[in-house]
């Protein structure tokens, strides 16, 4: 296991690495593309979570607990629940996320595997959505999967389901990217948390609106496509822009 | 073309004097706009039809709103100044706006607060502006408090120049979606009934107060940034003859 991983932080560093990986034959010392790069940071970051499962578990154990403070705080009457439910869903979702991001970049500051980054010559943004790529797979598809047990849990119609993965899935995705740069402009101050949810929380804002306008209307029955395709648009303009703030970020951090 | 003027900009000692200099010549005049605005406004201007002497609170909250967007767009414009050029007084520039901007948006946030309680009955409504106002402040916040998390004062530039960078692009989407968002909860409010073109007395006004809050800010800005400068420059040797004179 520690080989593949040791191996796959070599084959980011300068070009010499990456003439191991070529076949016999092959002409040697071919540099490692970008988008090669950005494969083997992915693949060590889920490697790395996998490891560590009490990790990925955490924020989800976090998201099912914000759900269960609602019933208890407010009724548990499920026909009252039911019309909280969206708001519930994204809050709990968005605090998720915003605990999740602890984990985005601390151990790789500590332990210089950041600067080997920025330092390998390979694209730091390219780089940077690879690992808020990985990001997302460990938190956000999991929120999205177990978003519709707590929506069950709140009495949504089992019909609303679907929607509601969507649009978890779709909007957690800029939660992740904004919260890319949140992380990387906190890298190095101690004790971030409140800091980290002061910047990151009223960027997210509008992922919050549509993503629980699409819950809502998911949860009515009615078609839900017209905020989903904000959802999109703004994880689109997200993929585009955010990997370039964090990129520069983490330079201003490593400084 | 020359850019010796844009060049000198960047040397601390020669932007300290400029902004001594130049302060009075903001200071004064944006004094009388608003000494003027207020007279026409609260003394001059007749009542509105269907607000009374309710509308008056206008003349504050309506420039205070204008300044608080107008702040965070000339700090995110001299933030990247700072960072595409790596000038340190443009950094200084933007420290010193954000009090400036946090503060005319508390000013309008209060003020939207006061006005609402005659209008709506209420003291806080979710009405679109007034929500994404807040949100401006809060944006304020997360600026000064990542300005002030980072001890060593050039990573703070530079890391909270990156996010008045990605804050000003999402002014216009938080404002639209907000305004989205309320548009689906509730029923137009009194607010935003198609308003009959002001008469010439209630918006002559308006337009000395807008001119005079923006004299103000410049003349703010100037002094807080002269403070700024002699912080930032406390070891240099010119800041020794500054004092001393």
């Amino acid at each position: 296991m520690s080989s593949s991983e040791s191996h796959a932080a070599h084959a980011l560093g300068p070009v010499a690495a990456s003439a191991a990986r070529t076949e016999e034959g092959a002409p040697a010392a071919r540099p490692t593309s970008a988008v090669e790069a950005a494969r083997l940071a992915l693949l060590r970051d889920l490697q790395l979570a996998f490891r560590k499962r009490s990790q990925l578990v955490q924020p989800l154990a976090f998201f099912a607990m914000v759900t269960l403070l609602f019933p208890l705080a407010i009724s548990p009457e499920l026909a009252r629940l039911r019309e909280l439910a969206p708001g519930v869903l994204w809050v709990a979702a968005l605090l998720a996320s915003l605990l999740a991001l602890e984990f985005l970049f601390r151990d790789d500051a500590h332990d210089g595997t950041l600067e080997q980054y920025a330092l390998s010559g390979q694209s730091l943004t390219a780089l940077m959505f690879a690992k808020t790529l990985a990001h997302w797979l460990l938190t956000g598809l999991p929120l999205a999967v177990m978003a519709p047990l707590a929506a069950l849990s709140l009495g949504v119609a089992p019909a609303a389901l679907p929607g509601i993965v969507v649009a978890v899935a779709v909007g957690s995705v800029t939660l992740s990217l904004i919260g890319s740069i949140g992380a990387a402009l906190t890298l190095g101050i101690k004790r971030s948390g409140a800091l980290l949810s002061l910047l990151t929380l009223p960027l997210s804002l509008p992922v919050l609106i549509f993503g629980a306008r699409a819950t809502q209307l998911a949860i009515h029955g009615a078609p839900f496509l017209a905020p989903l395709e904000l959802l999109g648009a703004l994880a689109v303009l997200g993929i585009t822009l955010a990997p370039l703030a964090a990129a520069a970020a983490v330079r201003i951090s490593l400084e | 073309m020359t850019w010796t003027w844009f060049h000198r900009l960047a040397s601390p000692p020669y932007i300290y004097a400029l902004a001594a200099r130049l302060t009075p010549w903001f200071a004064w005049p944006a004094g009388l706009c608003i000494l003027a605005g207020l007279w026409g406004g609260l003394v001059l201007a007749p009542p509105d039809y269907q607000q009374g002497d309710g509308f008056r609170i206008l003349y504050v909250h309506a420039p205070s709103a204008w300044m608080s967007l107008m702040v965070y767009t000339t700090m995110a414009i001299a933030a990247a100044i700072g960072l595409i050029w790596r000038m340190k007084v443009a950094h200084a520039v933007a420290a010193s706006c954000a009090p400036i901007g946090a503060s005319f948006t508390f000013a309008a946030l209060v003020t939207g607060a006061l006005w609402g309680e005659p209008m709506w009955g209420t003291y806080w409504e979710w009405d679109p502006r007034l929500t994404s106002e807040l949100v401006l402040l809060f944006l304020y916040l997360g600026y000064m408090g990542l300005r002030a998390g980072i001890e060593d004062p050039q990573r703070a530039d530079r890391a909270s120049a990156v996010l008045a960078v990605v804050g000003v692009v999402n002014v216009p989407i938080i404002h639209y979606s907000v305004t989205w968002w309320n548009s689906l909860h509730q029923a137009p409010s009194v607010m935003r009934l198609a308003k009959p073109a002001m008469p010439l007395a209630m918006v002559t006004p308006l337009l000395l107060m807008l001119l005079g809050f923006t004299l103000l800010f410049v003349a703010l800005l100037l002094t807080r940034l002269r403070g700024e400068v002699l912080a930032r420059e406390r070891a240099a040797s010119w800041i020794r003859e500054v004092v001393s004179a």
